[in-house]
């Protein structure tokens, strides 16, 4: 099943010199362990691929349950030299969340992901 | 080395510090909104960001009474009751590259308003390596790029400003002085929070995991209301009432846990989303958060909602530090400009694309050589790139070109190819009212390290 990022995981991104760094965190805890399985160091530099000019890091926190991201050669040099608008990489959380995973069903059921067609997971019901 | 943190020497249980400023430019409402909602013990301004620092060592060499963060001035005068007549203590680093004056400027407004016995001004200084910039090179401190690998001796003609990050001990030693203003220049944005947490509960040196603690904390409320419902993606549209929005507090305990709240009454919502979105916010490897007081490892972070906009934070572990400190380094690398220009439909992005390749063909027929020229479409793919996909027929669309090189006639020559095609480029073109684009100079960040026995703080606390 395909579940989009954006459904399952809310983000944060800022910058360091050059790199963009993205947290992901799950929007449920019970989603964590799909991004720690399916949301790898190679799915995100394909995802990144051609808009990003270096390697991509991958770091791991389950007790947020969140993952960092760091793209390399991300922000035309980053800082003052960038020419970007989007110099200090504040939305390239939301540009991961553009990401479309495909899930097996029967854990996307299991574990009631959202498809691709419904509302957000937050949108329904705000517990705080 | 603390002295006791009260008159009797027990120690607080409970000490709140409240976040009044995110950044140099941050909301001016809100340091007297903090404690003017509630009881706080300390005010915590953070105005220092990576460049700001050269900013500051440009107003100074125009002004020897200058280099600091004005908006501090306005901000202590705005709590000024609350420091003189309920014991608020004020900790920032707004002294910029120049403490001394920011401590003379705080001393004037405090005259002003007949309150100058009760403000009591501590200063830290020794963060400026710039006089002895050559030494330290002769010495044996190259202080190379930590992201090239380059010797600073490649750019050393163009450094305009160089700071290194001190942590919390020279603010503690002012707090342990007596001083309720504390003013320092380039210390760690984290260390204006820890510095109260580690003076009041008489935290060890080496006390690794309450100093983390103290480090994450100052993490959370560093950037103001950015972990109490500001720039929160998590349901974004049902956050309340952010016209009053709540900068968050640290309450914290002398084990080291914390709750981070805001004050009753105020918008915006601290959850335990909100506050994760922060915590990633800037992060490296999050095992290692280096400081220079303790290394912080945000793998061991636990959050609890323990309340309406109250998040619980415990379980924190640290570790002894490195024998380095960073080093923030400005140095001249350039001009730049940006222009824009606004396409309407029909056919919006083929306009503006035409528009590009014109300015392009006229800049190379002008033999102009620019290092890196960049063209953005804002409305179509100027923040994702290719991830946003095709663009469906949009409204309108803003060609955004900039450019950077050395060359400053080149990159002012840029400025005036642009607007012309108002009128000699493709039609429907509109959003020039601001005209020509302004050329600025480049001052670029060089991130270094430096021998930590090298840099000597001191603490003066003005009478």
């Amino acid at each position: 099943m395909n579940v989009r990022l954006l459904d399952i995981a809310h983000a944060r991104s800022g910058d360091k010199g050059d790199t963009a760094n993205v947290g992901v965190i799950a929007l449920r805890p019970e989603w964590y362990p799909v991004l720690e399985r399916y949301l790898t160091l190679e799915r995100v530099a394909r995802h990144f691929d051609g808009v990003i000019a270096g390697p991509v890091e991958r770091y791991e926190l389950p007790n947020l349950r969140a993952l960092n991201f760091l793209l390399h050669g991300a922000l035309d040099g980053g800082g003052t030299l960038s020419l970007k608008t989007d110099a200090q990489g504040k939305v390239f959380s939301t540009a991961m969340l553009r990401m479309v995973l495909d899930i097996p069903d029967e854990e996307a059921r299991s574990l009631r992901l959202p498809g691709t067609k419904s509302r957000r997971a937050y949108s329904r019901s705000p517990k705080e | 080395m603390t002295t006791p943190a009260t008159a009797t020497g027990t120690r607080k249980q409970l000490v709140r510090v409240a976040s009044g400023q995110g950044f140099w430019g941050d909301w001016l409402e809100a340091p007297r909104r903090q404690v003017e909602g509630g009881d706080v013990d300390y005010l915590m301004l953070d105005y220092l960001a990576e460049v700001t620092m050269s900013i500051l060592q440009k107003q100074k060499e125009r002004d020897p009474n200058m280099g600091y963060a004005r908006d501090f001035v306005g901000a202590v005068e705005s709590v000024l009751p609350a420091i003189a007549r309920r014991g608020v203590r004020v900790i920032a680093n707004a002294g910029g590259v120049n403490p001394p004056a920011c401590a003379a400027a705080i001393r004037a407004v405090a005259q002003k308003h007949g309150v100058s016995g009760d403000v009591r001004i501590g200063v830290v200084t020794g963060d400026d390596l710039l006089p002895r910039l050559d030494d330290l090179i002769a010495g044996g401190h190259p202080l190379a790029n930590m992201e090239t690998g380059d010797a600073l001796s490649t750019v050393r003609d163009r450094v305009l400003s160089a700071n290194a990050y001190i942590g919390s001990t020279p603010i503690v030693e002012a707090l342990g002085k007596g001083a309720n203003v504390v003013i320092t220049g380039r210390s760690t944005d984290t260390a204006l929070t820890m510095a109260p947490l580690r003076h009041e509960f008489q935290w060890a040196a080496d006390d690794w995991d309450k100093l983390a603690a103290g480090i994450i904390a100052g993490h959370i409320i560093e950037c103001g209301a950015q972990c109490s419902g500001g720039n929160c993606l998590y349901d974004w549209q049902g956050i309340p009432d952010l016209a009053n929005v709540g900068y968050p507090i640290v309450e914290g305990h002398p084990d080291g846990s914390f709750v981070i709240y805001k004050h009753p009454g105020t918008g915006g919502r601290i959850s335990v989303p909100s506050v994760t979105e922060q915590l990633v916010y800037e992060m490296g490897d999050p095992r290692s958060y280096i400081t220079p007081d303790v290394i912080a490892d945000f793998t061991s972070i636990h959050l609890e909602q323990a309340g309406e906009n109250r998040v619980r934070v415990f379980g924190i572990t640290g570790r002894p530090p490195t024998d380095s400190l960073k080093v923030s380094i400005a140095y001249r690398a350039g001009f730049k400009a940006v222009g824009t220009l606004v396409y309407s439909w029909p056919d919006a992005l083929p306009k503006a694309e035409l528009a590009d390749r014109v300015l392009r063909e006229r800049l190379d027929r002008l033999g102009l050589k620019f290092e890196h020229i960049l063209t953005e479409f804002v409305g179509v793919s100027a923040t994702h790139g290719r991830l946003a996909g095709e663009a469906h027929d949009p409204p309108e669309v803003q060609l955004r070109v900039g450019v950077r090189g050395p060359d400053r006639a080149a990159v002012e020559r840029f400025t005036r190819e642009l607007i012309p095609l108002v009128l000699n480029g493709p039609p429907s073109v509109t959003g020039f009212a601001g005209g020509r684009p302004k050329v600025e100079e480049i001052v670029a960040y060089w991130p270094a390290l430096i021998d930590k026995r090298v840099v000597q703080t001191r603490v003066e606390v003005l009478a």
